[in-house]
Parts: structure tokens; sequence; C-alpha cells
């Protein structure tokens, strides 16, 4: 708890990489941010110190000065001020006030630290003193001490350097009901330079003096929040228009404005939907993407399709390990040689990167799980599907044993479990835009499609190689009569579209789980894409990809759950088979077949 | 006298169905347990679940293997079958489940206090029974009327049965449909008023699935040899001359594709009671593909393959996942793909095979016949 300093003390961007280190390095780093926090501001402390032992009035104003200090120190210490679990130590008659450590060590006792200094408690000797929680008395509160303490928290969490903890502390107080915390909200306001967090505000402000007694007031909240399309305030603004006991000029007021939110919410709902949907439909399109050309190019079914995807996220799993702590993986196989047991190992040490170095990680990821997924497609082609061009059907066939094999590979290697992939910082998080929330990671996903189909695009169109390709996958038999090798063509073809698979699963790996049978999940909507843009053409994987998408997102909303959404989906694409079963882009031909 | 293939293959099967039917329960029921013939209760209600398996194997192979319609939508079909049975069987447990409610443990769980509607009939078996018909046949008559019609053919038929499956298991998956969600539908008592879990039932239910194999493969052999099979072999090779002779090959499909529907449930049926458990893990793509991987190891477009197919595997399986449970997928995978890129024609052509191979090695002429051909080209006569 007391690493939360380090925030104030070293840059933020550290802070992400705490949880990434193993717990002994993290129990190191705690030690020195508590040092560091002593020596940050001994006044602050001294004076929560005499906050906790002082009578009852001396106690409201000590608060109140803490209150501004903003300082996470306070927080801790009020916080567990609150949760009865912060203590009072006699030590030769001077109470100090005491919280405890949270490791304990083999007798189950754990260290005190001072309050007042930060420092582990010693007695006159210097050695240190260890207790259980039922050696010690918690300080008192009572009613009225927790709520003059939950005020000096909000007080804290308004003041706090990041602008989201202050627009939630700003929320919580906007939807609290009480008059008196307009007073707090509107000397933040006054200080406050953020300029979402300034809306935040006002909102809040209005929507508090919702509440007021006087009408006229109440109008001009009510009218504020509409300017402000406050989407947190309709159940209240509902809620007063239809209060028989408001006055008509009131009720009048509340109405218009519920009216006008919620023609703002439709609008950005619409918006949210046609986002998700973009990028749900950018992840399908970067899943097809290689399948396209594998099976709409070359005319190869790949189920295991899925496990190349799986071998570009364990790719970027064992990149992230290799700039983390080493990376390594024992198989212990169930027989035994001259009474020995076999099994094999590996292991690789890690670079042990922090900061910026670590979070780079994925930009080296990105290229290697294209190559090692492009090599296994490579391998596959080579030892299986090579014999088995003139015969989809049992392509489809042998491929599935192929990602039965390779399922049951990763189990072995990687363990049965998911295994976890930290996001980049810089893939966290997100921004607002006309209240409109955008994920990092959906944004990237959107720029990454379009750049790798240009990319493909590009090779297929401009490159000497992309001729060679279209040539063999409309006339094999004249391409190779005109000298083109179609067997290295096809070598290439299909490791193309692996690593591409592979691309798109060291992307999945950051917004979805990675286990052995991740696979799965994408193969079938990414047959169906695929199928539906029509088979052998890129541009209509486009539209099939971003339709699907679209389509999947708006019946959610229709239908309410997630499931439903997704079988009628399924329902609706056999349907559009039935009007046009080449697909969307069918290539015209004369042929039967 | 002159070697007949076919005849062989007729008196082995007369023999193998002897021996299912016949002599394996009383071997059950009379033999003292202290004795090297006596067949355990374990292994009756084994085999009595491979039996299933192997009609199963059929359904899969009069589509594949005779029709070329790769169906991946089988074990959605197995289950439907099953689904109904198992709601019969839910409906017999009466009041003796975990919450002594009239109703199913799974409907009390999520807050029901009277039976829903759909669900009263199925006290009946003979209803259960028709419904288990009526289900998996009209879904197979629907989608594959519409398939057939706009000439859904090859991959894309398997694609597309594919994604109906992922449908339906989504579907089943969910508790609002009231068919037990994720659990399925298990804890069964009584079937017909006879306990469950007795030897002498699972005896009946073991003799009943050989009687039923026994009619299907009667039933599927007698069809292949009629004028409609060799129709159906037509369509296999090369079904734009079927379609240019004048036959409505769509038609003859949609026959093939509910008849297989059919004979599906009828293994899901007999499966549920024996096995004692149903779930939508059932109904996905992979127990499809597993049923294919029976097929294509024993030897498609012949009965005898899918049945030789669906008991090698699942002994092996058996066997593998008790011995080496970490291997047993990759064994799976690795025969697979070793069948279906060298081992065209199974375990039944692997003679036919061997004797080719043998005639090229010792022939004088270089110019040896090719590896035989599963499905032969309409070029060669």
């Amino acid at each position: 708890m007391w690493g939360a300093e380090e925030k104030s003390s070293v840059p933020f961007l550290e802070m992400n990489v705490f949880s990434k280190l193993s717990s002994v390095l993290l129990c190191g780093f705690l030690l020195h941010g508590l040092k560091a926090g002593a020596q940050e501001d001994p006044r602050l402390r001294s004076s929560l110190a005499r906050a906790i032992l002082s009578a009852e009035g001396e106690q409201q104003s000590i608060l109140g000065e803490l209150g501004e200090s903003g300082s996470p120190v306070v927080r801790e210490v009020l916080n567990a001020w609150v949760r009865d679990s912060l203590f009072a130590y006699d030590l030769d008659g001077i109470k100090i006030p005491v919280l405890l450590d949270d490791q304990s060590d083999a007798q189950g006792k754990v260290r005190a630290l001072r309050v007042d200094d930060g420092q582990v408690l010693r007695d006159a000797n210097g050695t240190e003193l260890r207790f259980q929680t039922a050696d010690l008395t918690a300080v008192d509160t009572d009613a009225r001490l927790r709520g003059l303490i939950q005020q000096t928290l909000d007080a804290i969490a308004l003041s706090d350097p990041d602008p989201n903890v202050r627009r939630s502390a700003v929320l919580k107080l906007g939807n609290s009901q009480k008059l008196k915390n307009v007073g707090v909200l509107q000397s933040r306001l006054a200080k406050e330079a953020e300029k979402t967090v300034r809306k935040s505000i006002s909102e809040a402000v209005a929507l508090l003096e919702l509440g007021e007694s006087d009408p006229s007031k109440q109008v001009a909240a009510a009218n504020q929040l509409r300017r402000l399309g406050a989407i947190g305030s309709v159940a209240s603004l509902q809620s007063l228009a239809s209060r028989s006991t408001a006055p008509a000029e009131v009720r009048k007021a509340a109405n218009s404005a519920v009216r006008a939110i919620e023609d703002h919410l439709a609008v950005v709902n619409f918006f949210g939907t046609v986002f998700r949907g973009l990028s749900l439909g950018s992840i399908l399109l970067v899943v097809a993407l290689g399948l396209a050309i594998t099976f709409g190019l070359m005319g190869v079914i790949n189920m295991a399709h899925g496990e190349m995807i799986a071998v570009g996220a364990y790719t970027c799993y064992v990149v992230q390990n290799l700039f983390g702590a080493g990376f390594g993986f024992s198989v212990n196989l169930p027989f035994h040689f001259l009474g020995h047991p076999l099994g094999f190992g590996l292991r690789l040490p890690g670079l042990n990167a922090t900061g910026a170095w670590y979070e780079s990680y994925f930009l080296f990821a990105l290229p290697l799980s294209f190559l090692t997924a492009a090599l296994a497609g490579l391998v596959l082609e080579r030892t299986v599907i090579r014999f088995l061009y003139r015969r989809p059907l049992e392509s489809l066939l042998a491929t599935w044993g192929v990602s039965l094999v390779m399922q049951q590979l990763f189990r072995m290697f990687f363990g049965a479990n998911n295994v976890q992939v930290n996001s980049p910082r810089w893939l966290l998080g997100h921004f607002s835009c006309y209240d409109v929330s955008l994920g990092y990671n959906r944004v990237f996903v959107i720029g990454f499609a379009v750049l790798i189909v240009f990319g493909t695009w590009l090779l297929l169109a401009k490159t000497p190689l992309g001729l060679l390709i279209r040539a063999v996958m409309q006339n094999r038999d004249m391409a190779s009569c005109m000298g083109v090798r179609t067997g290295r063509v096809n070598r290439l073809t299909f490791a193309f579209g692996s690593g591409l698979a592979g691309l798109a699963g060291a992307f999945l790996s950051q917004i979805g789980n990675v286990g052995p049978g991740m696979g799965q999940d994408h193969i079938v909507n990414a047959f169906m894409t695929v199928v539906v843009g029509g088979v052998g053409s890129i541009v209509g994987t486009i539209f099939a990809a971003i339709g699907v998408g679209a389509g999947d997102q708006i019946l959610q909303q229709l239908t309410g759950s997630p499931v439903t959404g997704k079988i009628v989906v399924l329902v609706c694409i056999i349907f559009f088979l039935q009007w046009k079963p080449g697909g969307l882009f069918s290539i015209r031909s004369r042929n039967l077949d | 006298m002159q070697f007949k293939p076919r005849n062989l293959e007729l008196w082995l099967m007369v023999a193998a169905a002897l021996l299912i039917i016949v002599v394996l329960p009383c071997l059950n029921a009379f033999a003292p347990e202290t004795s090297w013939l006596h067949v355990g209760n374990f292994t009756i209600n084994l085999y009595g679940k491979y039996l299933c398996y192997a009609i199963l194997a059929i359904s899969v192979d009069i589509l594949w293997g005779y029709t070329g319609l790769l169906s991946l939508g089988q074990a959605l079909f197995f289950s439907l079958g099953g689904y109904m049975m198992g709601m019969n069987l839910m409906r017999m447990i009466g009041e003796l489940g975990q919450y002594h409610k009239p109703i199913p443990d799974f409907l009390v769980f999520l807050g029901w206090t009277r039976l829903p509607a759909f669900w009263k009939p199925f006290a009946s078996l003979p209803f259960a029974l028709i419904m288990a018909a009526l289900v998996p046949g009209l879904l197979s008559a629907v989608f594959g009327f519409f398939a057939f019609r706009s000439r859904i053919r090859g991959v894309y038929f398997s694609i597309l049965t594919q994604a109906l499956t992922y449908a339906a298991c989504l579907l089943f998956f969910r508790n609002s449909l009231l068919m037990g969600g994720n659990n399925g539908f298990t804890d069964f008592k009584f079937i017909l008023g006879h306990d469950l879990r007795s030897p002498v039932t699972q005896r009946a239910l073991f003799i009943c699935s050989g009687v039923a194999l026994l009619l299907v493969y009667g039933v599927c052999r007698w069809l292949t040899n009629t004028k409609f099979g060799k129709i159906q072999r037509a369509i296999r090779d090369s079904e734009n001359r079927v379609m240019f002779s004048g036959y409505s090959t769509a038609n003859f499909k949609l026959l093939v594709f509910v008849l297989a529907a059919l004979i599906a449930s009828l293994a899901g049926i007999l499966y549920v009671p024996q096995v004692g458990i149903i779930n939508p893990g059932e109904m996905s793509t992979e127990k499809s593909l597993e049923a294919v991987v029976w097929v294509a190891v024993g030897g498609r477009a012949t009965l005898v393959g899918p049945i030789l197919g669906a008991f090698t595997v699942n002994a092996l399986k058996s066997w593998a996942t008790r011995a080496y449970p970490d291997l047993w997928l990759i064994l799976l995978g690795t025969m697979f793909i070793f069948v279906t890129v060298f081992l065209p024609g199974g375990m039944v052509g692997l003679p036919g095979q061997l004797l080719v191979l043998k005639r090229r090695y010792f022939s004088r002429t270089p110019k040896a016949p090719p590896a035989a051909n599963p499905t032969p080209s309409p070029f060669v006569k």
C-alpha cells in the first residue's frame, strides 16, 4: 500500500512496470518508496499524527488543511483510519499512531510503520517491533468523525494529479445529492485547468443544484444540464419532471432537458456502435485476411489457421518474457528410457528491461510473430498441404488433424491455461471524443487493419511475386507451362497467408485471451467472413468483415445480448448465401464448379 | 470357388451381429464373474457407446463417402436426438432430483416453479421419439432445401454446416432456452420405469443399439445397391453430368441429407441413456469432425469401414486417454493426417493399396498403375 508514494517521487511511466516485476523486486521498491515518501513531506505527516491524536475541535481544522494537500500519504492513512486499521501504540508513555505492514513473518507478525515519519517502529534500543493485529488497539472513530474523514478524502481525490481520478471524484460528489458539496466543487472549479474535468464539475454542480428549494435556481440548473448534454443526469431530471410537487416551470425545464439529452444520447450511442462495429470488423478483417489468401486464392481449407493465430500470440508472449525475466519451458514425456523419465526443457535468460525499453517489446514481437507463423506455415505446406492441392475437402480434414496436434503442443509447452500478455502502456486507456469513449487498442486495431490491407494489396498488385501469385491462382497449369515455378509460389503464398495470421495473433494477444484454444474461437468467424465476401476477393473480405462486425454490434444492441446477436448474424449469413451464393464479390464465371 | 469379397463382408457382418446381439449379452448375464469368459458391465456400457458411434459414422459415410457431401453438422443432429431423449429421461426423474420438486433441477435453479408448456408432453417416450425424428428431420430438410437449391457444394457446404452447428451450440449454451444450458441434462434415473443403472437395463440398451446398427447397416446397404445409390455415387463423382442427364440432383442430395440426419438422431437417442449425460459440448464442430475421422480411418464409401473405424478409433481413444492422456490428441491428429494424405481408402482400402504397391514393385514393365484413387475419376473406365 505504501508503494503508492512512488507516484509522486518517480515518473509515472515507471509505475506501470511495478505490476510486472516479481514480488521480491516489488518488496524492494516498496521499501524504497517508503523512504522517499518520508523525505517528501515531514510536515504533512506530523500534522496527520496530530490530527489522529488530538481532540475533536482541533481534528476538524487539521483535517480541513490536510484535504487541501492532495497527498497520497494522507489518503492512505485516512482510508486505514475509516477501516479501523490505524492503531495507536504506547511507546514509553507517548502514543504513536502506526499502520501495519502487509507482509507478515513466520510467526504471522508484521512490522508497524509510524504515521509521523513513515519509518518502521523501533523500541529504545533500535530493534524493530513486530505485532499481531490483536495486540494493538485501533484508533477510535465515530460517525461524525467518519463523515469528516470522508469529506477530506473527497477533497484529496479532487486535487489528485491524475485527471481521471479527479473526474470520478467529481462524479461521486455530483451524485451525492448533498447541496453542501457545491461549495467544495466550486472552489475546485476555480483552480481546475483540465477541460474535461471542468465540464464534469459544472455538470456535478448543476446536478446538485437541481435539489435546491428555489425554483428559479432549479430551472437554471436544468437548462445548464441541457446545454452540457449531461448523460449522467437523465435519471435525476426525469424524477424531477415527474414529481407532482415541483412547480410547473421547473418540470417543463426538466422535461426539455431530458428530451435534449436523450437526443444527444442517441447520437452518442450511434457513433459508439459504429466505432465498436468498425473495430470488431477490423479484428475480423485481420483474422480473415490470411485466410482469404490461403483459402480464397489458393483454395486450401486450412483449419489450422486458428493455430497460426495462436503461434503469433504465443510469439508475443515469449518475446515479452525475453524482455522481462526470461522464458523457459520443460516438457515431460510419459515414457521412460532405461529407467529415466524422458523429457526436455529450455531456459532463455531475459533482458530484465524496464520502462520504455520494456514497453517496446511489442514492436519487436510484431515482425517476429509474422516470421514465426510464416515459418510454421512453410513447414505445414511442405509436409502436408502440397499433397492436397487438388483435394480441397481432404485438405480440410488433414489440416484439422494438424490443428489438433498444434493445440496439444501449445498445451505441453505453455500449459493448458491462458498465459498473461501485458499490453504496452501506449495501448491502454482511452480517450473521449464527443462523449464517445475510444479505447487506444481499438483505434490501434483499426489503423493496424488498414496498414495490413494496404501492405497485402501492395504485395499482390505491385510486386513481381504478386503477379506470379495471381497467375498461379488463376490457372495453375497455364502458369506452369509459362515457366512459373508453381511449387515455389505456393510455398511463398501459403507462408504469407500464415504470417498474416501470426500478425493477427500478435494483435489479438493485446485484446483477448492467449491460450491453446484461442484459434478455435476465431476460425468459424474467419471462414464466414471469407465466404460472405466472396472467395478469392480481398475487397470482398474487407467489406464482409466490416459488414459482419457492424451487424454483430447493431444486433447486440437490438437484442440486448451478445450471444443472441451472434446467432442472428450466423443465421443471416446462411440466408445471405441463399441470395448470393458466391458472396459479395464473386468472380463471374460460366464454370459450374 | 471364386473369392467374393461381397459375400465375405456379408458373412462377417452376420457373425459380428450374432456376437453383439447374442453372445456378449449372454456372457454378461450368465457367465460367472470369476470366469475369463465373463463380460463386465463396464465393457457392455463401453461397447454400447461404440455401437452408437458406429451408427453416427454410417450417417457421415452415406453423406460423405457415397454422396460427396462433407457435413460438419452431424454432431448437431446427433445431439438433437439425444436432447429429445434426454428431455424424456429428465421428466422420468420425477421428484427424486436434488430439490425434490416435480420439475427438473435446472429449472428450479433458474427460478421456475411450474413446468414450461413445451416440456409437458415429453413425459411420454413415444412423443419424445417422434420429436427426435421431427426436429432433426425438419431442421435438415429446411437447411438442406435452401443450401442445395442455391447450389452450395463442396467446401462451402462444409463451412455452412459448421456455422449452423456453431450457432446451435451457442444457442444451447444459453440458460434462457430452458434446455439445461451449460450443464445440459444428467442424473437420469429411469427409462420406461426401469432403473437406468441396473445391468439388465444397460444390457437391453446394448442389444437395442446392436439391432439399430444392424438395421441401419441393412437399410443403407440396400439403398446403396439400388438405382438411387448409383445416382448418389454419380453425384459424388460428377454432379454436373448427373444434372445434365436430367436428374434433379438437389432433391437426391436433400433426401440423403435428411436420411443421414435421422440416422444421426437415432444414434443420439440410444447414446444418451447409456452415457447418462448430454450437453452442448456434444454438438461442437470437433465432434462432427471426430466422426469424420472414424469414417476416414475405417474406409469411406464402404459400409463396413465406418463401423470398423468407429470401433478402432474409440477403442484406441479409451486406451490412450488413460495411458497417455497428454499425447492422445497428437496421436489422433497424426493418425488423421497420415490417413488423409497416404491412405485415402482407410483400413478397408489398405489391402487393395498394398496389392497395388506389390504389383508395382514386382511388375516387369516400368509403367505401373497409380495408387488407388478414393473417388474414381469419371474418365477412367
